[in-house]
């Protein structure tokens, strides 16, 4: 029966780990203001995780370097405890709770992808702890009545709304056809409903709607369907593996649509690795590099996509600007605020009106920024074979004129 | 016998106390109460009956959608709850939310006992590693299929109903500690009555040999169906609770998580030792504290930590901890060695 | 017309899984082993071509190096890890290789970076029936390349020395170990021409498709599913299985829609495997 004292001994050990592991990280320390963020550093969002964190990144230090955060005449600076939530929402909703309630964050970043931040906001919520989140689109998220959820993005649903207004503006204000692929996630369901709306708005007609497993990498089936039923638009959206299957197999299937819109192309790097067959891609981004916003940390878009560049070897997409643009979000609430009461701040959050390199920056009751359009760029390649992204939408930074329809891949 | 109680006492008495002791480690706790109820029902199949299973989180995401849905089902409906990813806000108030999610646990161990014994009859035919592969598939096929299915959420996932608005902040934390150790401590309670009838020496025999059970005149698919359907009744309730814990339910990543949650009730029951009552609430406390430690200490490195630590546990303790014990102390397990015996063996290897 | 291209497309798709699982059933069969990590040693195969078509080689080379790389990878891995588990209970080899699975999904993240990548061979397109149907030559070379090499592969396993002693093994270890095999050189081959042919697959998948550090488990699964459905030993078997879970696959997404398609495959899994148990219990007989 000695057996039990094993247990006994296994049990009271347990206990004194768990007791002992209780790392204590203030909301402040010392001159370091701490936030929290669970990011996908590793699974099937780890690209774009790894994209928001150099975003997260380079604003901490460009904030840092240039005086850092002023509150109560002190000056403070930013640090980002990191967990890894394997891009699993369950993870990520564990690790929410382990920020607030073992390591004591009191500021929140958010995750990568909208269904992370769908299992996050719930306890940030709970906790009363202000979260500035740019990566979750995902219209629900506002709809919600959350009060500490701050979102410096579009919502999901807005995202490829323009697309489908151009093309009916261009069929002579008549409907549609629409086919569209959308992954099965909670982001790419989003924008299809987003899409369903537009349909329904336009008089448009979905006559192709495919919701793509997370895991396949194959959509041959959907675009032989796309061939055989000569849709007017198609709509694809599935995170990076989303693009880039999309692009190659259409290629390679030599699928001729008038218009091919999609997401995530700047984060797929869709040009480089594809080159001229991406050409025409019609491509929904919360950010592009020419727009003339302003602010005093990242100048402009140019000069933050030069910056970018610098420190980490690639041209910066949305995701890392937006995330970079949260940062300055906390700081510019927290100076306002002049505080570190979460309530002070989660008001100041609410109150925030500003202009960033990312663009303008107001939240409205749900959380979401409503001062910012989305814009739509086009891949437009020269005779080299040299492809670039070009702002076609809205008009008012459009730096080249939509080529609409695609020409016929018998004609490239 | 006195021993034994004083030892059940102290750990009632730790796990009531512990949410108390460490406020922060609640939900974490409740997580390790729901690691150990998968890990000793895995071992009812894997470890008594011999039928390694990765079928498991079938059970496990059955109930998980089942609490929920009935929990929102039962006052409003489901279908408007999901629809465009949960868009429209419904408030449960206290009572409905908790009289909600009593029925919904019972939905929830109850539906996927009933599928355990109405799938059981085909599956469980099945053995060696077909079985395991085929309840590895199943697995999968839940959870694509489930991806798929509208008022569930499909690809966008089912928000839970979220904890009604009491005054105190910890309460959500308290309340869905306590179900999960209670839950626990039933399952426990009830597998370790299981263990000391006829029916356990049952399973035994088939996992030993099922030819020469059935031969003895055993109906051992009476008795396999049966044993499932108790895994499926503690899986189920494990899943549901879960569910309301993540507040959150995706078909891949959350439900039927074969993949992590699957797998893993395998290897904490293997690290204690399967076969065994213990081994898998040593395992799964230990698997439990390693995955932490690795998740602070070696950030975007802890799938190699536990990689590794995987290979090295099927590698060199595949009789797990409690195996190893028994092998160098079997006096404490109440088994009597002859020590010439034991040297004799030991030789002849 | 859309028959006709979901057809060619599953045949085209199934003869590269049919290459992987060709693998899989020769260590299964072999070694008694059921490898998790096939499908992530399948992209490490693809990132080998990746790599050389970014140092501006054209991928296709990487059918070739590929899995001479991937070889030693399998040797090695065997000498770590398989060999301790060669006699052991199936089921630990399936924990173990997990273990590796996640091991090198990991890896690889950090070696190759998170994005999803691929290898553009500049093929072009086949265009049958007036542009109605259309086939990537990329798929084309992918499915001849698979053709070979499980031809080479079947013959090397009937005249070769070595091929010879790994049928041996399969059929009876200790008998072969009697008769003077070096059974422990045997296993470390089966496995190096398992992860040989794992990096074809690869170099071929990343050539047709994308790939991603934590794609590979879709793959295991699906060369699970073709081994069972073929047999153990049944190479003809497993040709046949796998251009037919290609062609499954294709019509599952037209008649049932994109969502169900992988969960249909799951699900006819265990509808055969039901299906052969009810068969065999006629008999008294069981699938073990």
């Amino acid at each position: 029966m000695k057996i039990k004292n094993i247990i006994i001994t296994f049990v009271s050990a347990i206990a004194i780990l768990f007791s002992t592991s209780v790392v204590s990280f203030a909301k402040v320390v010392g001159d370091k203001i701490i936030l929290g963020a669970a990011i996908s550093l590793t699974g099937k969002y780890s690209s774009n995780g790894v994209h928001t964190q150099n975003g997260y990144n380079m604003a901490v230090d460009r904030i840092n370097e240039m005086g850092g955060v002023k509150v109560g005449g002190k000056t403070y600076k930013f640090d980002i405890i990191y967990y890894d939530d394997e891009s699993n929402p369950k993870r990520a909703a564990q690790l929410a709770e382990r920020l607030i309630s073992q390591d004591g964050v009191e500021f929140m970043l958010g995750p990568y992808s909208s269904g992370l931040t769908k299992a996050i906001a719930p306890v940030t919520e709970k906790y009363g702890v202000p979260m500035v989140e740019a990566n979750g689109a995902s219209r629900s998220l506002f709809t919600k009545g959350y009060k500490y959820l701050f979102a410096v993005l579009a919502p999901a649903n807005l995202y490829l709304d323009v697309a489908i207004e151009t093309a009916v503006a261009l069929n002579g204000g008549k409907g549609v056809r629409i086919a569209q692929a959308f992954e099965q996630d909670a982001f790419s369901q989003d924008v299809r409903l987003g899409i369903l709306d537009a349909a329904e708005r336009t008089g448009s007609k979905i006559i192709i709607d495919d919701k793509l497993p997370k895991e396949l990498n194959d959509m041959a089936a959907t675009l032989a369907k796309v061939k055989a039923v000569k849709p007017d638009v198609l709509v694809v959206s599935g995170h990076t593996k989303g693009a880039l299957t999309a692009i190659r197999q259409i290629a390679e299937m030599k699928v001729d649509v008038p218009m091919l819109a999609m997401t995530h192309c700047d984060a797929a790097k869709l040009s480089k690795q594809h080159g001229k067959n991406s050409q025409y891609a019609l491509c929904a981004s919360q950010w592009h590099k020419t727009l003339t916003y302003k602010d005093d940390f990242f100048k402009d878009g140019m000069t933050y996509a030069a910056d970018f560049e610098k420190l980490f070897g690639y041209d910066p997409p949305y995701q890392s600007a937006e995330s970079s643009a949260a940062l300055l979000v906390f700081k510019d609430a927290f100076e306002r605020a002049n505080t570190f009461d979460q309530k002070k701040v989660r008001d100041a959050l609410a109150a925030t009106n500003m202009q960033t390199f990312y663009g303008n920056i107001k939240f409205a009751e749900g959380g979401q920024n409503v001062d910012k359009p989305m814009v739509l760029f086009q891949v437009m390649c020269d005779d080299a074979g040299k492809c670039e992204n070009k702002v076609v939408a809205p008009l008012k930074w459009a730096s080249a004129e939509l080529i609409h329809p695609i020409p016929k891949w018998s004609e490239r | 016998m006195n021993k034994n109680i004083i030892l059940y006492g102290a750990i009632l008495i730790f796990g009531i106390a512990a949410p108390f002791i460490f406020p922060a480690f609640k939900v974490q706790l409740s997580i390790l109460c729901i690691l150990i109820i998968l890990a000793i029902t895995w071992n009812v199949q894997g470890g008594e009956m011999g039928y390694n299973t990765f079928g498991n989180i079938l059970f496990y995401g059955l109930g998980m959608y089942l609490c929920a849905s009935v929990q929102v089902g039962m006052f409003f409906p489901l279908g408007e709850w999901t629809e465009g990813g949960g868009e429209k806000t419904f408030v449960h108030t206290p009572a409905q939310f908790f009289q909600g999610f009593a029925v919904g646990l019972a939905v929830a161990a109850v539906v996927p006992a009933i599928v355990a014994g109405l799938i059981g009859y085909s599956i469980l035919g099945l053995r060696g590693h077909y079985f395991a592969i085929c309840t590895l598939g199943l697995g999968v096929a839940a959870g694509e299929i489930s991806g798929g299915i509208e008022i569930i959420g499909a690809g966008q996932g089912f928000t839970t109903p979220p904890f009604p608005n009491v005054d105190r902040l910890e309460a959500r934390g308290e309340f869905f500690y306590f179900c999960s150790f209670i839950v626990l401590v039933f399952t426990f309670l009830a597998v370790k009555a299981i263990y000391s009838t006829r029916f356990k020496l049952v399973l035994n025999a088939i996992r030993d040999n099922e030819d020469k059970a059935e031969a003895m005149g055993i109906q051992t698919m009476k008795y396999k169906i049966i044993g499932w359907m108790i895994s499926a009744f503690f899986c189920g309730l494990a899943g549901g609770i879960m569910g309301g814990l993540v507040g959150y339910i995706d078909s891949t990543d959350v439900a039927f998580d074969g993949r992590e949650m699957g797998v893993f009730m395998v290897l904490m029951a293997i690290l204690g030792g399967k076969g065994t009552l213990w081994g898998p609430v040593i395992g799964a406390t230990l698997f439990h504290i390693f995955k932490e430690g690795f998740w602070t200490f070696f950030l975007g490195w802890q799938y190699v930590a536990l990689g590794v630590l995987i290979v090295v546990i099927v590698i060199y303790f595949p009789e797990g901890i409690m195996g190893w014990l028994r092998e160098k102390y079997p006096e404490r397990f109440g088994e009597v060695v002859d020590e010439a015996d034991r040297k004799a063996q030991v030789t002849l290897k | 017309m859309l028959t006709l291209q979901a057809v060619l497309d599953g045949l085209l798709l199934g003869i590269l899984f049919a290459l992987i699982a060709y693998g899989m059933a020769l260590q299964w069969g072999v070694m008694n082993i059921i490898n998790i990590a096939q499908g992530d040693l399948v992209i490490l195969g693809g990132y080998i071509a990746y790599f050389m078509y970014l140092y501006g080689i054209h991928p296709a080379w990487g059918v070739i190096v590929s899995p001479i790389i991937m070889y030693f990878v399998g040797v090695i891995i065997y000498k770590l890890v398989i060999n301790k588990v060669v006699d052991r209970d199936l089921f630990i080899s399936i924990l173990a290789t997990f273990g590796i699975s996640i091991l090198f999904m990991q890896l690889m993240n950090f070696a190759f970076g998170a994005d999803v990548v691929l290898a553009n061979s500049g093929y072009g397109t086949t265009m049958l029936f007036d542009n109605s149907v259309t086939l990537p030559n990329s798929k084309i070379f992918s499915a001849f390349i698979s053709i070979v090499f499980a031809i080479g592969l079947v013959i090397y396993m009937k005249k070769s020395k070595l091929g010879r002693a790994i049928r041996a093994t399969a059929q009876n270890a200790r008998a072969a170990k009697i008769l003077g095999v070096d059974t422990e050189k045997v296993y470390a081959a089966t496995f190096g021409i398992n992860a040989a042919l794992c990096g074809v697959a690869g170099a071929l998948i990343s050539i047709t498709f994308t790939i991603h550090p934590y794609m590979g488990l879709p793959y295991t699964i699906r060369s699970f599913m073709i081994v069972i459905v073929a047999g153990l030993g049944n190479l003809p078997g497993v040709a046949m299985s796998g251009m037919g879970l290609g062609v499954f696959e294709e019509f599952a997404d037209y008649i049932l829609g994109t969502e169900f398609r992988i969960g249909s495959v799951f699900l006819l899994l265990v509808l055969i495997l039901v299906y052969r148990r009810f068969k065999l219990s006629r008999k008294r007989e069981y699938l073990k």
